[in-house]
């Protein structure tokens, strides 16, 4: 078995035992969701319903006539009761979409796949896919049918399933591999013949034998997939680096995967490809793991998408006395939380919760140059001095040490003795800088 | 609860690794090489250890008007650091004003920790041989007397194995010969340096490059009293600070540079500018002038030395 790695990453406690041996439960329906029109990147949907409408599960109740934008679905059925704005997990309030449950569960258009691979071509693929609102369900929430619809100069040759989960705690995908391995291979074989594509991947990392195990035996039969052991690093799951390890290529500065001819897919993202081809059902839930030290039972919980937070915490037994800390995602990339009455969405992989004793408050200090962050940085830039630029506000200078390179994996952050926010300051002057070009 | 949720930027999670910590590894690591240096020199060198490292800490706590002294440890470091580059006996005032020298001209003049240009031991190391030069140069280095803890060593003193060159190899990797407090035992210098290897601290191009570029010029260059090149390449190392300097001096992070390649570059550098000192300079010893010089053209190196982005598009 070759282990392949990167240059760069750190080693955090992973903790992932908490919840790795637990299968997925299905969380019971709720009795209300408020579902976000915007789950993704790109433009927000439009609602297609009104209060007072009744609507049933799969049920399309958002959509958008952008090309970069995923439709929106109901997620149980019941009587929207009304559309109005409301806090979203990344920071703004969205408009969304309320449903009280009518107990039913009914849904609409039922079974209306059971479709094979070989009947469909091409563009029907991308179309089930679409309709079907799925996006990346790793985090980022990018429009799957924009990634498998690259442009006709940049032909694809590897499409590779991202089984890393490097992010500690998170275990949602773990599972996933190891409970659905066959779909994880449909969804993979899906995505290959939408991109005519004769090579596929899938990257796991090391620390999941048992996942490994369960996709080569679910691609014994395919000639052109292979799985790829990966060594135990964060950030391998990131997509420039999972393309180096597996493939060679470096993606170009400011590029994007299709430029080395590569797509890839989160191994989620496949399962909810498959069922929409295999069944008809649309994105309307995920595997969602509900960990740290803050939850009473840590679960991998499939849960109806537009679930509020709160609810899914405490259907595993609640947050301890000691919270201090509720992150949407995992503890190095994931979005810290005001408060529990959020919804979850398509990007929701994780809920964490860290008490008193993970979260620790520390002063900023200066700088001893101790270029700890020089060596793990993955994508060789200079988080030292990117931060002293940032700390100052000297947004030229960021550019120039190549702040728009920085993936804001947060392994400078992470391994810095000094305690300094540098992901932090760096994502400032990325978003200033940002502004600065479109102004122009 | 639910009002104490913190909201901050990711990650959420952080090394448990901070400036104390670091620089307790120092000391730590210094450990070995002050107990033998006390092992030779007896109560004198564990008093200018003593004056050294609490002048210092003294100096550093009196500069920020803070009453816990040993604070985030760098003045520790700085003090023993520079006592351990003075003979075993030279007057304790010499001692103090080396520590005040190194903390208040060397490091807060600049802005404290993590803005000083120059290794704050080795400033106040260099103005005290410029200044006070007879308590370091010459033949006043005592004689060392082995587990004879109150005995003045300072009684018999010689000038050191760099200039008289009539060791063995093999004394100048265990230490018992006369020399700065903690330059004399090679051994001791690299179980403290094995240390700070394996908790990440240093890594291996500054000291790599340091001690190849010593023992390639002495190689080269050397002449001298021993029987081949090789050897003379090999007491080039041992002897004299290049140990003390190339795993402790030039490997202080504030001073040196953060680019890998610059790392190396520096590390050469320095090796080099200590052989034009031993070989052609107006001094026997030529490693803090060397570490001194390559302090100052650190900006200068990581400027030059960008890493290749990942990904970067050539031109």
């Amino acid at each position: 078995m070759s282990i392949k790695t990167f240059k760069g990453g750190v080693h955090p406690g992973y903790f992932k035992s908490l919840t790795a041996n637990l299968p997925v439960v299905s969380m019971p329906l709720p009795e209300k969701v408020i579902i976000p029109l915007q789950q993704h990147i790109g433009v927000p949907c439009e609602p297609l319903v009104s209060p007072g409408d009744e609507v049933k599960v799969g049920q399309k109740i958002g959509e958008s006539s952008g090309f970069v934008s995923a439709p929106i679905h109901a997620t149980i059925s019941g009587k929207v009761t009304k559309i109005e704005p409301y806090e979203h997990p990344l920071g703004r309030p969205v408009q969304s979409v309320f449903i009280e449950a009518d107990g039913q569960d009914s849904w609409h258009e039922a079974g209306g796949g059971t479709q094979s691979l070989a009947d469909l071509d091409a563009g029907e693929i991308k179309k089930i896919i679409r309709e079907a609102g799925i996006v990346g369900l790793g985090g980022a929430a990018f429009p799957t049918h924009v990634k498998i619809s690259p442009p006709a100069d940049k032909p694809i040759d590897t499409v590779i399933v991202n089984g890393a989960e490097c992010e500690p705690y998170l275990t949602a995908d773990h599972r996933v591999m190891l409970e659905r391995s066959e779909d994880v291979v449909f969804g993979l074989k899906a995505v290959m013949k939408a991109l005519d594509c004769k090579k596929g991947y899938i990257g796991i990392e090391d620390n999941k034998p048992d996942a490994i195990e369960a996709l080569r035996e679910a691609c014994a039969e395919e000639e052109n997939i292979e799985v790829i052991p990966l060594h135990t690093k964060y950030p391998q799951g990131a997509e420039k680096m999972l393309i180096e390890v597996i493939t060679g290529r470096q993606v170009p500065s400011g590029g994007l995967p299709m430029d080395v001819g590569v797509v890839n897919q989160n191994a989620g993202t496949c399962v909810a490809i498959a069922e929409a081809i295999k069944e008809g059902r649309p994105l309307v839930e995920r595997v969602v793991t509900v960990t740290g030290p803050g939850i009473e039972k840590p679960a991998n919980v499939k849960v109806r998408l537009g679930t509020i937070v709160r609810e899914v915490i405490d259907y595993c037994g609640g947050m301890k006395e000691d919270t201090r800390k509720l992150i949407l995602g995992g503890p190095m990339m994931g979005l810290a939380q005001p408060t529990a009455d959020i919804p979850v969405i398509k990007g929701t992989s994780g809920i964490l919760v860290l008490t008193e004793r993970e979260v620790v408050v520390s002063d900023i200090r200066p700088c001893i140059k101790c270029a700890k962050c020089v060596d793990v940085c993955p994508v060789n830039i200079l988080p030292n001095f990117l931060g002293l630029a940032g700390e100052q506000g000297l947004i030229e200078r960021s550019e120039e040490l190549n702040a728009l390179d920085c993936i804001e994996c947060g392994c400078c952050t992470y391994i810095c003795p000094a305690k300094r926010p540098l992901t932090q300051w760096i994502r400032i002057a990325k978003a200033e800088i940002t502004a600065r070009r479109n102004k122009k | 609860m639910e009002n104490k949720l913190i909201v901050s930027s990711s990650p959420h999670t952080r090394t448990p690794e901070t400036i104390e910590s670091i620089m307790t590894d120092v000391l730590i690591a210094l450990f070995p090489v002050a107990l033998v240096s006390v092992l030779l020199f007896g109560y004198q060198a564990l008093l200018t250890i003593v004056i050294g490292t609490l002048a210092a800490m003294v100096t550093e706590a009196l500069i920020l008007r803070k009453k816990d002294i040993f604070g985030d440890g760098s003045a520790a470091v700085t003090g023993l650091l520079l006592a351990l580059t003075l003979p075993p006996a030279p007057p304790w005032w010499v001692v103090v004003i080396g520590s005040v020298v190194a903390i208040g001209i060397g490091k807060h003049v600049y802005g404290g920790l993590g803005n000083n240009l120059f290794n704050p031991a080795l400033v106040g190391r260099a103005v005290l041989l410029i200044s006070w030069g007879t308590n370091l140069a010459g033949d006043v280095w005592a004689l060392p007397q082995p587990f004879a803890f109150t005995a003045d060593v300072s009684a018999v003193t010689a000038a050191t194995p760099l200039v008289t060159q009539d060791v063995t190899l093999f004394e100048l990797f265990l230490g018992n010969i006369n020399g700065s407090l903690g330059e004399v035992s090679a051994l001791a210098l690299i179980i403290g340096a094995l240390w700070l290897f394996y908790k990440g601290h240093i890594d291996w191009r500054i000291p790599g490059g340091f001690i190849g570029a010593v023992f390639v010029l002495g190689f080269l260059l050397g002449g001298g009293a021993y029987e081949n090149a090789l050897m003379t390449g090999l007491f080039h190392v041992l002897a004299g600070g290049v140990l003390l300097g190339a795993f402790f001096m030039a490997t202080d992070m504030v001073t040196s540079p953060v680019t890998p390649r610059g790392r190396l570059i520096y590390g050469i550098g320095c090796g080099v500018v200590t052989m034009l000192v031993r070989l052609y300079g107006g001094y026997p010893e030529g490693v803090t002038f060397g570490i001194l010089l390559m302090n100052g053209l650190t900006p200068l190196i990581d400027n030059l030395t960008v890493p290749r982005k990942f990904g970067e598009v050539k031109k």
